[in-house]
């Protein structure tokens, strides 16, 4: 065992906390769900590889001396792949920041504050390493399979790849820090942190859209345009594409300077973590005075009031719409397709509905949590003299109030192009989000609107149900904009899930 | 004297049971315009009564009557005339007091006119003055619990469920949140109430009832409490745990 107060025992503990949190994820915190757990692990595990598969088995003979298209592709798609990871650290560095948790604790012992913080970022970035290697397996595996040991290679690449993503996490957390106050940083980093997540895949979307009037992102990367553009093979710039086909001294290379990019920004930022997250906790006690343009009460149903407040709620919490509205930020490519096609005459709007159904899903999920189980005055509400179903009433008709006012415009747009396409579009949102609500009418707990971000892990079956539900209603409503009876089957598949989600759910007291 | 004052509360063979039997059998009966303490040892079902009262748990047996209404077969009309408050204030960061009372008048359909005036009443008697219109996320657990005190009585409630209203109040903000509860008690209201810190219930409860392990073990007056243990002149600490440990050796002999 080593020596309390020194950077081991700090790794130690911190590694003990981040398994803890790993497994009572995994496990939602019951010892007899385990072994459900591990079995669900290996069936993903396996539906991942089966996917990686599909998607890489034909890439596997690419080598160091294929042409720029291979060298295009791979680097594309590091490059997606660090984007989203940079995008996840963020998220993570904000969050150490925010989060009290042991905070007053570490900052009153003698222990070296800086010598606590290095570990915690070291934690942070070995966590960003694990998600990216756990969820790059699969691809690499197959690519090993097929391909050869070379690509084993990827699994350095990927590792060097979380490294970075944490080191840029962390300046770039620190910066917004320094420009913008703890106040504000929270809210903007989420917002940087959701839109570089978004930004490459939308980016490529925008050019395959303009391009080819479609949302592949294959054509984009494959124009002619993309590869006159493109560096020559000798340059730096496609090293880490280089080193994931086996280049070993371009594998070294990356490694390197990864781990000494993280190694710089955790001794370079560490001593001011302490400052930050002390500021950020400060955050807290500021006092926002609300205007109104008249004091005296309004007279109004328990209904209206609890619709006003679920709505007023919201938007006074500009994290939390951020939070919810990034869920619609993959809406944006569409949106584009659907301006470019009205302008074009064209009918590619059955492209565009199940994505504007899907994302109608998984807001109204959303929003249906926050509104049903993010319930801070649960016990207010609870034991006002209202009906417990006026109650869900209201708070349902909160959320599909909200869903409403986003995509009546999309819809509104839709219906200048084909009014059938705009009714197919209405239902399919209707249909996507009243869904949603009942999976989380089924699966509702008690908790904080804070603990937003984490209810996907309150209730996996949920999140899954949600997204499979989503999934059958955007394929129905496109099968039904196509103008074909097998638009039935998804709904079937739809409607099961709902009845399944109705019998699994627990029993509310 | 208060068995001719209209009865309040009444629970009749009142049960809840969790893993173990949590409320076993409770018989309660408060009358109107008292001020009822419940005392307890921690896990003896005090919370899980008030929540049953309260319409927050559904209990496994027995009834449970407010102010002449069966509150099991008509929840709703037994919650207009009641109000809950725990010790955990349970209120919108995002909301200013003023917009918190308007939203509780609204859930318990109080005429706007009436419950604006209440509502200032409220603020006044609690000194939320200042913090009127600042939104609730940055108070401290004092102010906010005052917050939820005067959502709690802005319908002017007849009956008063408070689960621990002092915990973490420092003594200024306790002594407004007695002098309030006293006030309403005053013009016939009635205050059931569980806590931990034992000078209160002396101070304010008309009867205390004392339960243990989900059974009422003694109820009365402080000097009846005082004649049960057979040492009159001692305090109620003394009495509490007097009448605890007889309870507990009574079941270790009756197991």
């Amino acid at each position: 065992m080593s020596r309390p107060d020194t950077l081991t025992w700090l790794a130690g503990h911190e590694m003990r906390l981040g398994w803890r949190d790993w497994t009572s994820l995994m496990t939602a915190g019951g010892r007899t769900r385990t072994r459900n757990a591990v079995i669900a692990l290996i069936v993903f595990a396996a539906a991942m590889h089966c996917f990686a598969y599909w998607i890489v088995a034909g890439y596997a003979d690419a080598s160091l001396a294929s042409d720029p298209t291979t060298l295009v592709a791979i680097s594309a798609t590091l490059l997606l792949a660090w984007s989203l990871l940079l995008s996840q650290a963020m998220e993570s560095v904000t969050r150490a920041f925010y989060a009290r948790a042991d905070l007053d604790l570490i900052l009153t012992s003698p222990i070296s504050a800086r010598k606590v913080f290095a570990v915690r970022m070291g934690r942070i970035a070995v966590a960003a390493i694990a998600v990216a290697v756990l969820l790059a397996a699969p691809f690499i595996d197959v690519l090993v399979l097929r391909g050869g040991a070379r690509w084993l290679a990827a699994y350095g690449v990927v590792a060097a790849m979380g490294a970075v993503a944490t080191a840029a996490a962390l300046a770039l957390t620190i910066a917004l820090f320094r420009l913008v106050g703890p106040k504000r940083t929270r809210l903007i980093a989420q917002i940087v942190a959701a839109v570089i997540g978004a930004a490459f895949v939308i980016g490529l979307q925008v050019m395959a859209i303009f391009s080819g009037g479609t949302l592949s992102r294959a054509a984009a990367l494959q124009s002619e345009w993309m590869l006159a553009h493109a560096p020559d093979a000798g340059s730096l710039m496609w090293w880490p594409a280089r080193a994931a086909l086996g280049d070993f001294t371009a594998l070294a290379a990356i490694v390197l300077f990864s781990l000494a990019l993280l190694g710089g920004a955790i001794a370079l930022f560490s001593a001011r973590f302490g400052d930050h997250a002390m500021a950020a906790a400060g955050v807290g006690s500021a006092t926002v005075r609300q205007r109104r343009g008249s004091l005296a009460f309004r007279s109004r149903s328990p209904q209206r009031v609890l619709r006003q407040k679920e709505w007023t709620l919201l938007l006074r919490d500009p994290w939390l719409i951020s939070q919810t509205l990034m869920q619609i930020l993959y809406l944006l490519p569409p949106a584009i397709l659907l301006w470019v096609t009205f302008r074009k005459g064209g009918d590619d709007y059955v492209v565009l509905i199940p994505v504007i159904v899907m994302a109608a899903g998984q807001l109204a999920g959303g929003l249906a949590w926050l509104s049903i189980s993010g319930e801070d005055a649960h016990d207010l509400v609870a034991t006002a003299p209202v009906k417990a179903s006026r109650i869900m009433a209201a708070k349902i008709e909160a959320v599909i109030g909200m869903i409403a006012l986003v995509f009546a415009p999309v819809v509104a747009v839709l219906a200048f192009d084909s009014l059938y396409a705009a009714v197919v579009a209405s239902l399919g949102i209707l249909a996507s989000a009243g869904a949603a609500t009942v999976i989380q009418i089924c699966f509702r707990v008690q908790a904080r609107r804070s603990q937003f971000r984490r209810r996907q892990t309150s209730s996996r079956v949920a999140t899954f149900a949600e997204a499979f539900s989503s999934i059958a209603w955007a394929a129905t409503a496109a099968m039904a904009a196509a103008l074909t009876w097998f638009a039935l089957l998804p709904a079937l598949i739809a409607i099961l899930i709902l009845v399944g989600v109705r019998l699994i759910s627990p029993r509310q007291a | 004297m208060s068995v001719s004052r209209p009865i309040s509360l009444a629970t009749r063979a009142l049960s809840k049971r969790f893993d173990r039997p949590a409320v076993d059998n409770l018989d309660l009966t408060i009358y109107g315009g008292e001020f009822y303490c419940l005392l307890g040892p921690n896990g003896a079902g005090k919370t899980t009564t008030l929540r049953m009262v309260a319409g927050l748990l559904r209990p496994d047996a027995g009834s449970i009557s407010i102010g002449g209404i069966d509150a099991l077969a008509r929840p709703e009309d037994a919650k207009q005339i009641t109000a809950w408050l725990s010790d955990e204030p349970m209120i919108y960061d995002k909301l200013t007091p003023y917009e918190y009372l308007e939203f509780v008048a609204g859930l318990w359909r109080i005429d706007a006119e009436a419950a604006e005036l209440r509502a200032r009443e409220l603020i006044g008697w609690l000194g939320l003055e200042a913090q009127a219109h600042e939104r609730c996320e940055g108070f401290s657990k004092g102010t906010r619990q005052k917050v939820a005190l005067a959502g709690a009585l802005v319908h002017d409630p007849k009956l008063i469920i408070l689960d621990e209203p002092l915990t973490g109040l420092d003594a200024g903000s306790a002594r407004q949140v007695k002098n309030v509860l006293r006030e309403r008690v005053a013009a016939g209201g009635t205050v059931i109430m569980t806590t931990h810190i034992l000078e209160v219930a002396e101070r304010m409860a008309d009867r205390i009832g004392v339960i243990a392990n989900g059974r009422l073990i003694a109820e009365g007056t402080l000097d009846e409490l005082r004649v049960k243990t057979g040492a009159a002149g001692t305090s109620l600490e003394d009495t509490f745990l007097a009448l605890v440990a007889n309870d507990t050796a009574e079941m270790a002999a009756a197991e």
